[in-house]
């Protein structure tokens, strides 16, 4: 893997942690500067966002251990709010203004697409969802960059 | 060799409720076997991809009552991806088909799904009870099917499931025919409930001992509804929020007063604390509390109450009790056995109200603890050795600091020594959640003297594949271990493969172990299923056995890769 690149790919792995390729006898001590420290892993918001999509700041994903439906429904309400809440707005072409719906209380793209149809009093996106081969349309959606993006490639977590 | 009947064998075997002693007596011989098998009406299945429903119900014909569990328990915790399986729905289709009598379904981590509710509500004319834990997949649709249909219900209890609500009137479907209610729990639910319908309900009730409410639930409401049943043993308030200067609190309070038979309360989604004082009567004979869900009740309010709670055995309380707060505790419930303490703001700095002086205040005070989760600010080795000198009875122990690989603070080492005087203390320790700076010595001390050791997880410790080989030799009755971003790899993984059909399951994420070790493990034992779960890299994975897993779940089964995998999952 030429070195130039590396800098390029999308992978699993701190910034500047040597994420490489190494044959199964490394020593004690090359291990232990791979061990993702917990410190690091945790005041580092950009690498963990890239991965995880954390979605506050010092946050590893799973710790601490408290159980999802406990995070969802308890602790103040500044960090449920927080935590949980990621409003995106949705616009449909000829619809005089535009909606916006917290995309963590729906659990897949399916329950979202039923959402809009709701919305929008518009149906058929789930079923272009659903059954791609035989529909007539397919449904995207803009991401941040501007670029329009199939419904479906990232997965919903 | 039966010297007694078939029917006196049954009876006999009717005395032996625990699994594990059915399991051992239907290997004694065929015709043990055979009673045993025709007389087994209760069975666990732990995971439900060790084996299919077919085969159960082939194995026990007469099943009436089953309990499932799905996921992995990291699931969680946000570790395993939303769609890795757990569907209930094959099961009940397979006991509908071949006329199962079931009566009762607890599920655990599993897919529920409307169909599936739908489809059992229908199948199963005696069906008595189901209990379903950290599910999800269903709608309140589902539950109106229960409601409506099963018309011996004795029991539906729902404990924090994501469930959608379709906010219809699934309380309302009930029918009126339906009286024979016991338990009834659906505290999780979000939306509305009709009132009128869930007061009718109580009413003609004579039997429930259990109700918890959800937040759409208020305070006026609760009070109705306890005039109608005063019988009542365990109680999850709603929404406990009012002004206590009015007629309705008043009111609260003499009915609460008449609620002599309450030994357990929950609840209290949104407190008014002034309001608080109307549970004080009840608190005298309450042996079970549960305020972990109840927000913004300040330390002292909670120390008011918990001077009123003499006979408390387990509670459940947010970490803004305070040290000082467990103190309390320490001193006014001798009688506790199992004490959870959950943060109240797991993402703040420095934030968490509770330290090691806390839970050593606890051990001091009361000698009967066994049970213990513990989220905190940080611990240190003193105390937990004092902790394992004053409680040496804990069977299942969760330290979780919040800073997950501080160490001691006093002494800046890491805490082996500390966890390693619980398990040397502890003999009957079965389940051990590590935290904290930790080395290789604390597995050391784990696998030499936690004999009975059953569940352990583990995460950011240890330094080398040492530390996880010291676990799976020591630690002969392990069934489930669960490890995350800690250096064990491949030699750990390998050096004993056969230790993993007397387990239940392993889990690693962000270890050491490659692809290649992966492979290797799966080839030399087929009846255990490796999987690989890979929700990013889709296309490139699996070229390169060095590459490192980022997530393997394995566990024994006898029913070979499952079918439902999704594409993120490889079964190697």
């Amino acid at each position: 893997m030429a070195l130039g690149l590396e800098i390029t790919e999308l992978r699993l792995g701190l910034p500047g942690h040597a994420h490489s390729i190494h044959p199964a006898g490394v020593n004690a001590v090359e291990r232990n500067e791979k061990k993702r420290v917990f410190s690091e892993m945790s005041g580092d918001c950009s690498a963990t966002t890239c991965e995880r999509k954390a979605q506050n700041k010092n946050q590893v994903v799973g710790w601490p251990p408290v159980c999802s439906y406990r995070r969802k429904n308890s602790f103040n309400d500044k960090d449920r709010a927080e935590a949980t809440k990621m409003y995106v707005k949705v616009s449909m072409d000829g619809a005089p203004f535009l909606r916006k719906i917290d995309l963590s209380s729906h659990q897949g793209y399916s329950n979202l697409v039923t959402a809009f149809e709701e919305l929008f009093g518009c149906f058929g996106i789930g079923e272009a969802l659903k059954d791609a081969d035989s529909s007539e349309y397919i449904p995207i959606y803009e991401d941040k960059d501007g670029d329009w993006m199939l419904v479906g490639d990232v997965p919903w977590e | 060799m039966n010297y007694f009947p078939d029917e006196v064998l049954e009876h006999v075997f009717d005395f032996l409720t625990s699994h594990r002693d059915r399991n051992a007596v239907s290997l004694v011989c065929k015709s043990w076997f055979k009673v045993e098998k025709w007389s087994r009406h209760r069975v666990f299945v732990g995971n439900c991809y060790a084996i299919s429903p077919e085969r159960l119900i082939a194995r026990f014909p007469r099943v009436r009552a089953l309990t499932l569990k799905g996921k992995p328990h990291f699931a969680d915790f946000n570790l395993v991806p939303h769609d890795w399986g757990g569907f209930v729905y094959p099961w009940i289709e397979a006991m509908a088909k071949s006329n199962i009598g079931l009566e009762e379904l607890r599920l655990k981590r599993m897919v529920v799904s409307n169909e599936g509710l739908e489809l059992l509500a229908r199948s199963f004319v005696n069906f008595k009870s189901l209990v379903l834990i950290s599910c999800e997949g269903f709608t309140t649709d589902g539950l109106a099917a229960v409601a409506a249909n099963c018309r011996f219900l004795r029991e539906l209890d729902l404990q924090e499931n994501e469930v959608e609500d379709r906010k219809g009137q699934w309380l309302s479907c009930f029918p009126d025919s339906c009286t024979s209610l016991v338990s009834l729990n659906f505290a999780c639910l979000k939306g509305e409930v009709n009132l009128t319908a869930l007061e009718r309900l109580v009413a003609r009730c004579p039997n429930l001992k259990s109700l918890r409410l959800n937040r759409a639930v208020p305070l006026d409401a609760l009070q109705r509804i306890l005039m109608l049943a005063p019988q009542l043993e365990d109680l999850g308030t709603g929404s406990y929020v009012h002004d206590p200067d009015t007629e309705t609190y008043n009111k609260l309070i003499s009915t609460f007063q008449k609620c002599r038979s309450i030994r357990s309360m929950s609840g209290f989604l949104e407190v008014s604390p002034l309001c608080l004082p109307a549970i004080y009567p009840i608190c005298s004979n309450l042996t079970s509390l549960n305020l972990s869900y109840a927000p913004g009740i300040h330390g002292d309010e909670l120390i008011k109450l918990i001077h009123h709670c003499r006979k408390l055995q387990r509670l459940w309380i947010l970490d803004c009790i305070g040290d000082k707060g467990l103190g309390v505790v320490a001193s006014t419930c001798k009688e506790l056995q199992e004490l959870r303490v959950f943060p109240s703001d797991p993402f703040g700095v420095g934030n968490a109200a509770v330290t090691e002086k806390g839970l050593v205040a606890i051990s001091f005070g009361c000698p009967k603890l066994h049970s213990l989760l513990y989220f905190c600010q940080q611990v240190t080795n003193a105390a937990l050795i004092t902790v394992a000198k004053n409680c040496p009875n804990f069977t299942r122990f969760r330290l979780c600091i919040l800073d997950a690989t501080k160490a001691d603070p006093v002494t800046m080492q890491p805490l082996d020594e500390g966890f390693g005087a619980i398990v040397q203390s502890c003999k009957d320790l079965r389940r051990l959640s590590l935290s904290g700076l930790l080395t290789d010595r604390v597995f050391l001390y784990i696998g030499m003297y936690a004999e009975q050791l059953e569940m352990l997880s583990i995460a950011f410790a240890g330094d080398s594949d040492k530390g996880m080989l010291y676990v799976l030799n020591g630690c002969k009755k392990l069934r489930k271990l669960e490890i995350r971003d800690s250096p064990f790899g491949n030699e750990a993984l390998l050096t004993d493969v056969g230790k993993y059909e007397t387990m239940r399951s392993l889990w690693m994420s962000s270890c050491e172990v490659t692809l290649g070790g992966c492979k290797v493990l799966a080839e030399k034992m087929p009846r255990i299923n490796v999987e690989i779960i890979n929700e990013y890299d889709q296309m490139e994975f699996g070229f390169d056995d060095r590459q490192k897993v980022d997530k393997m779940f394995l566990y024994r089964t006898l029913v070979g890769p499952r079918k439902d995998a999704p594409h993120f999952v490889w079964t190697l």
